[in-house]
């Protein structure tokens, strides 16, 4: 009951899935469909699943007093001044949800990803040593990339004839090395995600399970 | 400087997270704690009022399709996760999920990622008309891929011809790596202009 | 100056805070927004594909465009979105919208309320926001089916029948082109392996620069145009001759890629000057 059905319906919906490309009719293409339209369902009430579990987690931090606690009411108040406005009034423009997304989840979203060009500054000053010389390939690589990919690149390169100007160098090794090593890295994960995919429909694969 | 209340809530959040610069303080912990909160209330309505609603209660309780109740079903399975004694009952959400996923995934990949980079890498290396740096460009490519696929290949040991070809996949990867590398540098240099145009231009209007 | 103070500027140099190299990024970002250089731009092949592309589609044609970022993207990917549908009003494209990220919905809003005014787009008519749905590729999939069964209304409850555009686009048969502007997964990626690949629709779009290198092999057979980045969003403002905030922000990029390849330079002159006292015996 606890392992074997669900193997069973691993095993249905993904040979279901398989058969429909090659035979894309009835009954297949209906059953497809269906299917379809389930999995958006639950990866809705996966997601609910994940607000619940946050919830919950952060009131049993309050209730127990554990470090920090303060902020995890800040993180509940944050929640329901979002949630409460969005459900009850709408999403629609000119609400109270539209407002707080605009000036406070975006502002906090975009600025908690900009903190990382100081980290990386950070890292190009300490950490990034041509040790070897597959190391010196790649800080020349990334250092065309980054002079050829902006405008300064070809300023400074500005006396070559064109087509020979570092943004040509840039445009050169994304559309060659690059994708060479790309394609390599692609088709070798492509074949990797095969196998895997396989294995969990015939149910060799059960890690997704978990224990018991 | 604007006078906007919604420009000067987003300008003091900015700084709260900024000031995480300078060490961890109240202040920030403060921003990422509330930022957490509104992100996961932001998805809750959202995942309500565009999936939940219209692909789910409608359908079912307005429409009258029986079908749905499957789905309603399995999402309720699902939700039984937060119970200990019945959270097995996930496991069946859980590996309908996986099972159509992987259903999707096998054809899919195996068509976009692998055939079609086959198909796109064994091109015609002298074309008609072709100019000598395309002829050695497309020369690059299949050398490269192929040599990057040997250095992938771990059923034999790197030595002999296969070490060395592998080696010459090694130097294109780290080209490949190398360019990686400066173009996530020009995405995070990206976001931080993002903000910092956004309070020298939104909030204090002096660019 | 003594050897032993030579040593004592290096190792300080090379332990610095680090807090000195961030006024210096803030620095080369902030300056050159208060100060513009100028300096000039040229468009990359994929970013002059793509506007190729939506150029020869003839007016009337349908686009369909996926907002898959959230606004820590925003920056790099609001500005496509801007310039994209800029060009889609003006050559007289309708354009429908929808997002597997949650947020790309709101964002998606923003960007019409930018944009379809001057251009005097109406709501249904012109543009249609679709809004979010959750599942990823199993959405995209779907579309090939029906869109009106995987979104029966648009972002904000409208079922699609009382929408003109939408009674005349149900699947991927009724649309010209897809766009996809992605910030990972899902995202574009997946729009090839689908809409591409199994339906034969021809697909072009943007991505944030992180992902850009992975999305190379797929240019030119199966991706017909790429926007990588900021850089990508302000070649595509410079085809369209509208210049945007992307163009505004190409001069800091230059100044702030220059200060991080000056960092590694440096970092790696005292790593060097510090592995040969080491050869010879000496402390760094």
């Amino acid at each position: 009951m606890r392992r074997e059905i669900p193997l069973i319906i691993t095993f249905v919906c993904g040979i279901t899935m398989i058969i429909q490309f090659f035979i894309p009719h009835w009954p297949f293409s209906d059953v497809k469909s269906y299917f379809q339209h389930t999995y958006m369902i639950i990866a809705a009430f996966a997601m609910i699943l994940g607000i619940c579990n946050l919830t919950r987690l952060h009131i049993f931090k309050i209730r127990d007093r554990r470090e920090n606690w303060g902020y995890s009411i800040v993180l509940l108040v944050g929640l329901a001044i979002m949630a409460i406005p969005g459900l009850f009034q709408g999403i629609h423009e000119g609400t109270m949800f539209e407002f707080l997304f605009k000036n406070a989840h975006v502002p906090m979203n975009s600025t908690m990803f900009s903190l990382l060009a100081f980290f990386v500054a950070s890292a190009s000053y300490r950490a990034f040593r041509a040790r070897t010389f597959d190391a010196a390939l790649l800080l020349i690589a990334g250092f065309a990339v980054m002079l050829g990919r902006a405008p300064i690149g070809d300023t400074l390169t500005s006396f070559m004839p064109e087509g020979w100007q570092m943004s040509d160098l840039a445009n050169w090794i994304m559309a060659f090395p690059n994708t060479a090593g790309q394609r390599a890295i692609m088709m070798g994960s492509g074949l990797g995600i095969v196998a895997t995919s396989l294995r969990v429909i015939l149910g060799i694969e059960r890690s997704y399970l978990g224990g018991e | 400087m604007t006078a906007d209340i919604g420009t000067w809530l987003a300008a003091f959040l900015t700084l709260c997270i900024f000031s995480f610069l300078y060490k961890d303080n109240p202040f920030y912990k403060f921003a990422e704690h509330l930022f957490v909160g509104i992100s996961a209330g932001y998805w809750l309505c959202y995942h309500f009022w565009n999936t939940v609603k219209p692909n789910l209660y409608d359908n079912l309780v307005e429409k009258g399709e029986w079908q749905y109740l499957l789905p309603l079903f399995l999402g309720i399975c699902m939700l039984l996760r937060l119970f200990s004694k019945i959270g097995w009952f996930s496991r069946w959400a859980i590996a309908f999920m996986i099972g159509s996923g992987a259903g999707i995934m096998i054809i899919t990949y195996l068509q976009s990622n692998f055939l079609e980079q086959i198909k796109s890498t064994l091109v015609s290396l002298d074309p008609a008309g072709s100019s000598w740096t395309q002829v050695a460009n497309n020369s690059l490519l299949f050398i490269g891929v192929v040599t990057g696929l040997v250095y992938f290949f771990f059923s034999k040991a790197h030595t002999g011809i296969t070490g060395g070809v592998a080696r010459v996949g090694v130097v294109f990867l780290m080209i490949c790596f190398g360019a990686s590398f400066g173009y996530t540098v020009m995405a995070r240099i990206s976001l931080l202009i993002g903000r910092m145009y956004f309070l020298l231009h939104n909030w204090l209007g002096v660019v | 100056m003594a050897p032993e103070m030579r040593v004592s500027i290096v190792e300080r140099l090379r332990n610095i805070d680090r807090r000195v190299i961030f006024v210096l990024v803030a620095a080369a970002v902030i300056i050159p927004l208060l100060h513009p250089l100028g300096l000039p731009l040229k468009s990359s092949p994929p970013s002059s594909s793509l506007y190729r592309e939506i150029e020869n589609l003839g007016p009337g044609s349908v686009v369909l465009m996926a907002f898959d970022y959230d606004p820590a993207t925003d920056v790099e990917l609001g500005p496509m979105s801007l310039a994209l549908l800029k060009h889609c009003f003006s050559r007289g494209h309708k354009v429908v919208s929808l997002a597997l990220w949650p947020m790309g919905a709101s964002l998606a809003r923003a960007s019409f309320a930018q944009t379809a005014e001057e251009f005097g787009a109406k709501y249904g008519v012109d543009y249609v926001n679709l809004g979010f749905k959750a599942g990823g590729i199993v959405v995209i999939d779907s579309l090939g089916k029906s869109i009106h069964e995987s979104f029966p209304k648009d972002v904000d409850g409208t079922p699609l029948e009382e929408l003109p555009l939408m009674r005349n686009i149900n699947s991927y048969a009724d649309i010209d082109f897809v766009l996809g502007l992605s910030a990972g997964d899902p995202g574009l990626p997946f729009w090839i392996m689908i809409a591409q690949g199994r339906y034969g629709k021809k697909v072009g779009g943007g991505c944030t620069a992180v992902s850009a290198p992975m999305l190379y092999p797929y240019y030119p057979n199966q991706l017909l145009g790429l926007l990588g980045g900021m850089k990508g969003a302000a070649e595509y403002e410079l085809l369209i001759e509208a210049k945007g905030s992307a163009t505004k922000g190409m001069d800091a990029q230059s100044i702030a890629h220059a200060l991080i390849v000056l960092f590694v330079i440096i970092g790696n002159l005292f790593y060097f000057m510090g592995r040969s006292r080491e050869k010879r015996g000496g402390q760094i």
